[in-house]
């Protein structure tokens, strides 16, 4: 099968994560708000700006918090020529090392200088803080060339200040990927695209997929031969759900049931629909509902649901090892 | 006695796939497979022969929960198999698996890694492993990470970058031997200097190529090793370190958990001939060697290194299988693999490879 | 086993609960290390290698966390290894963990297991998007339930005993200071009356969601000889596993953890589970998981694990007490239960399980599983050097 006829779709993943901080990080994170920068001393005492609970060198609890200056040193930058969402700057902007005065160590961050021309190592910096200050890294919107000319803007009053401790930070991560079915699962999606259910043998054990998965689990070979399947089978079991969460794309309660097509050596899971779902059973004899011919596409949903076909109940003798 | 454990273990076998920019027409199970199959094949063994399987991957480079439990169908895992799997690259499965064998409850293991990562952005998704209070949400991506290293390199005097560029030029020429290299030549070093920044003081060349693959290796020990193989690549020693996470707190011209990951592998007690060095940029090949104390006569990366081929999670252990392969060949008698995992060379593991009987 | 015996001197864990809002992600786990370096007296200097657990990433957002959390863990300038086998991680690091001192590689290492699972949801982790589904399948409970209706279908279990293992197990966190859920009122009705979730599982039935993390610390046999508190001594220790799914896979009683069981009973010399075990901390995060379990791990013939519930055989003062901590049903941070697991098994036989201690605990089991029932992990332990 060729690249271009393997099937790929977008994947997104994103969710507003939500991060207690803890009292030392919280203190950091306060002071950010009300627009200062402080370190925490360890027992030798050097001072580490951002804080850290825990000393890399010694794994002692830190807790001696300090502030530090807004102006320090770049030790290290980099050049960002094509800024990235959720960076700190839109225009191309250098990221850097920074050691603030009174801070032994450093801090990452984004410095407005400009151009690269702008930029040096030993170079110093002063922090332009966010006019919207929550207790975020991000309060520090960047920074930027100390200059002899201007003084530093200082820290913007807050909207709603306020005296309460930051113990809280949300950051949401949105990554996106494009996710490749494989050529198992794309030669299955072609054939319900026509309303077959193909699955696929194993050439060892002979016991037939689907969906097809590319290999056979327990031989670990690849399965290719096709065997056409009916869109008619049993329930071998099922249960009813009736949770909903965040990203649930089905309305509840429906019965999620595992599907054993007749010629399968395993089943698949489907919706079951048009039986009250407490007369749903297991050896229940179902069929496939098709979407509209003008729907069809290469996705299991072309199957909307699995209805009973009104025959009796396979026994559980004839199936029972299936489950 | 090995300079590491107790029972002698060697490498016996090693596959890996053709890498690539990306591998669309196949996912994660259909890449893996092929190598599987081959590593147990070119031994003449099965999945029942293999006391203990490790794998190497990461959820967040396929944007999978538990990516790995459908890699497991590529093993043939019946009648049930004693497996177990980390969340690194795979040159940590084959720690784990390494250890296993020296408890004595097995004596062959099959280790294997693979990471596709074509899928995503990798920049943006390896800005995920950073401080998630004080780095993270500033999404700083993993070049300009690299960078800052670069710069801290050259202003103390470490490389030039003159010198990267001939570690590019000469990783990617030495890659023309490797078929299974996804960049396998390169323009002469002033030619690739004209070429603008990337990420300054990085250029093009200096980065790793974005790369989908995977591999696969087997370990054996003592007799069972000299049953199924000529000259067995002995592991003489094998460790691994960490350095601090932030690179705010690190000195970043210097690999301090190489340096003593080296001395607890034993690198320096004997004279090395070839070092397969997981160094994804070209600056970090100058802090690794200066880190292990490898001289000029050792040549390094034959196989191209990360420089010519990059498959995340797979990389490192493609390290130790590039260089067993070179000791079971006869071309070399002592070699040194490292592998690298987190930002700048946060975590080092070395592994000494000596043929012999 | 290996060469070297291993014994388990120090146990901590944090306070379980939906969310522990009052510490940061590194903050949790010292909490659970801190209290594990405490219960053996030792320092972080002591400590040679760290071995983390945890389930999948997505949970917390942040890609192979440990590389982050390092530092909290004292591992700067030593090894550190990241296991992740879905659900029975926490089981199969302290196996990793133990294999260190086995093999002789390590005197002592710290292994421990987490999760801050508020920092999302448990249910959104679990049940990511695939492209080309219908995403059916709604989470844990989702998968498990209808191999649940297999069993009792198999056994012909009367319909209840679900919800004598879950009253039984939160009666039982009861007195587990540090479990997650503490419910004075529960009583069997509650239970039956709580919301279906996925029939046949009841909101009673099934895991919280929790923060948390457990910490052990292991030794070589002469830091167990040293220790000032008694150890726990490792008897034998196995992982298995098998495909999710296959033709003719029995799901209800997975031939993985049948083998995973026999490999540490025959490494222990434990000939009948029934009533050389003393007491076992087994993975129950949903109800009819205790008497498939039963079966699974060899203490009840087949078909018949559902008769030690209604026996009161599992209940603390019958003849094999399962889960006197609360089990994976009272507290469930899901990269650590597995390590609860065997960290409560190691306590038990230490005498230091306090009010939930059962008496005279000589051999304990810690087990965990994950995946679609296809991950397993399991040790046992004794007061006595094997």
């Amino acid at each position: 099968m060729s690249t271009s006829e393997v099937l790929s779709a977008p994947l997104v993943l994103e969710y507003p994560f939500r991060r207690t901080v803890g009292v030392v990080q919280g203190a950091f994170l306060t002071g950010l708000r009300d627009g200062k920068v402080l370190g925490i001393r360890t027992t030798d005492g050097r001072v580490l700006c951002p804080p850290v609970e825990y000393d890399p060198a010694t794994g002692d609890e830190l807790t001696e918090l300090v502030e530090v200056g807004t102006g320090g040193v770049v030790t290290t930058w980099s050049w960002e020529p094509e800024p990235r969402a959720h960076q700190p700057l839109d225009r191309p902007f250098a990221w850097a090392l920074i050691r603030l005065d009174g801070a032994d160590t450093t801090m990452l961050h984004a410095v407005d200088a400009g151009s690269p021309e702008a930029m040096a190592t030993g170079m110093r910096v002063r922090v332009r803080w966010a006019d919207e200050r929550s207790g975020s890294i991000t309060d520090i919107a960047c920074f930027e060339p100390e200059s002899a000319d201007t003084d530093p803007t200082p820290p913007a009053p807050l909207e709603h200040p306020t005296d309460e401790p930051v113990k809280l930070i949300e950051t949401p991560a949105r990554l996106e990927y494009r996710f490749t079915a494989g050529q198992a699962t794309t030669r299955f999606l072609h054939g319900i695209t026509e309303k077959r259910i193909l699955g696929e043998r194993c050439g060892v054990c002979g016991k037939v997929y689907v969906p097809p998965r590319g290999s056979c689990p327990t031989d670990g070979v690849a399965t290719s031969e096709q065997v056409e399947l009916p869109a008619r089978g049993i329930v071998t079991t099922f249960c009813v759900v009736n949770l909903q969460f965040y990203g649930q794309a089905m309305e509840v309660p429906y019965v999620c049931a595992t599907v054993l097509l007749d010629g399968a050596d395993i089943g698949l899971f489907g919706l079951v629909q048009e039986i009250p779902f407490d007369q749903v059973r297991m050896g229940m004899r179902v069929e496939a509902v098709w979407v509209d011919d003008e729907e069809l596409g290469p996705t299991m949903t072309n199957i909307k649901w699995w209805k009973p076909t009104g025959e009796p109940d396979a026994p559980y003798e004839s199936f029972r090892e299936h489950v | 006695m090995p300079t590491s454990g107790s029972r002698e273990v060697a490498v016996v076998a090693f596959a890996q796939t053709q890498h690539v920019r990306r591998l669309d027409d196949s996912n994660e199970v259909e890449m893996v497979m092929p190598v599987l199959h081959e590593v147990k094949a070119s031994l003449g063994v099965e999945q029942r022969d293999i006391d203990f399987t490790c794998s190497g991957s990461t959820d967040y480079l396929a944007g999978a929960a538990f990516s790995f439990v459908q890699a497991l169908d590529a093993v043939g895992a019946w009648p049930p198999i004693a497996e177990s799997h980390v969340e690194a690259d795979g040159a940590w499965a084959l720690y784990e698996a390494w250890v296993k064998i020296q408890t004595g409850q097995a004596d062959t293991a099959l280790v294997y890694a693979y990471g596709k990562s074509s899928p995503g952005s990798l920049r943006d998704v390896l800005s995920r492993q950073l401080d998630p209070y004080h780095q993270a949400p500033l999404w700083p991506d993993s070049i300009a990470l690299a960078a800052l290293q670069a710069r801290a390199c050259l202003d103390a005097g470490v490389t030039t970058v003159d010198e990267m560029a001939g570690i590019a030029a000469r990783s990617r020429r030495a890659a023309a031997a490797n078929p299974f290299a996804l960049l396998r030549s390169s323009e002469e070093p002033d030619v690739l200097l004209k070429e603008p920044e990337l990420a300054s003081p990085l250029r093009k060349h200096d980065c790793p190529p974005i790369t989908d693959g995977a591999a696969a290796i087997v370990l054996a020990a003592g007799d069972r090793a000299r049953e199924l193989v000529e000259r067995p690549a002995w592991i003489d020693g094998i460790d691994h370190r960490t350095d601090a996470h932030s690179i705010g707190v690190r000195d970043l011209t210097v690999s301090d958990s190489t340096r003593i990951a080296g001395e607890k592998a034993g690198v320096g007690s004997r004279p090395v001939d070839v070092a397969e060095l997981h160094a994804p940029f070209t600056h970090q090949e100058v802090v690794l060697r200066r880190a292990l104390g490898l001289g000029d006569g050792v040549d390094v990366n034959p196989s191209g290194g990360a420089l010519a081929a990059n498959p995340m999670m797979a990389a490192g252990l493609v390290r130790i299988g590039e260089a067993a392969q070179r000791v079971m060949r006869g071309e070399a008698q002592r070699a040194v693999a490292h592998a690298t995992s987190g930002p700048c060379l946060q975590q080092n593991l070395v592994c000494v490879l000596e043929g012999g009987t | 086993m290996g060469k070297e015996r291993v014994a388990v001197v120090g146990v901590g864990q944090t306070k379980y609960s939906a969310t522990r809002g009052d510490v940061s992600l590194p903050g949790l786990l010292r909490e659970a290390a801190r209290n594990s370096l405490a219960d053996a007296e030792l320092t972080w200097a002591d400590i040679d290698a760290v071995v983390v657990g945890k389930a999948p990433d997505f949970f917390e957002g942040v890609m192979m966390p440990e590389l982050y959390l390092a530092d909290a863990l004292g591992a700067v300038g030593k090894p550190l290894l990241r296991v992740h086998t879905a659900g029975s991680v926490g089981g199969s690091t302290a196996l990793v963990a133990a294999s260190l001192v086995q093999a002789g590689i390590h005197r002592r290492v710290l292994t421990i297991a987490f999760e801050k699972q508020s920092e999302s949801e448990a249910m959104w982790a679990l049940t990511l998007p695939i492209p080309f589904q219908m995403p059916l399948v709604a989470g844990a409970g989702g998968y498990f339930a209808p191999h649940i209706r297999a069993y009792m279908r198999r056994s012909e279990a009367p319909d209840y005993i679900g919800i004598l293992v879950a009253l039984k197990d939160r009666q039982n966190a009861l007195k587990n200071p540090l479990a997650h859920l503490h419910e004075p009122e529960i009583t069997f009705d509650s239970v039956k009356d709580s919301l279906m979730l996925w029939d046949p599982l009841r909101y009673s039935e099934t895991c919280p969601s929790s923060d948390g993390a457990c910490a052990m610390i292991l030794t070589d046999e002469a830091g167990g000889d040293a220790a000032t508190k008694p150890p726990a001594w490792m008897l034998g220790g196995a992982m298995r596993s098998e495909p999710t799914m296959f033709a003719g896979r029995d799901q209800v009683n997975p031939q993985g953890g049948r083998d995973c069981a026999a490999d540490v009973y025959k490494q222990a010399g434990i000939d009948n589970p029934r009533q050389d075990v003393d007491v076992a901390e087994i993975y129950v995060p949903f109800s009819w998981y205790e008497p498939m379990w039963m079966e699974n791990l060899g203490f009840a013939p087949e078909g018949t694990g559902w008769k030690m519930v209604e026996e009161g055989a599992t209940q603390m003062d019958g003849d094999l007490p399962i889960n006197p901590s609360g089990g994976v049903l009272s507290s469930n941070p899901i990269g650590a239960s597995g390590m609860i697991r065997f960290a409560e098994s190691a306590l038990q036989v230490r005498g230091m399980a306090g009010e939930h201690q059962i008496d005279g605990a000589r051999v304990a089991i810690g087990h965990a599983y994950g995946g679609g029932s296809q991950f397993f992990a399991m040790w046992a332990v004794g007061s006595q050097k094997p």
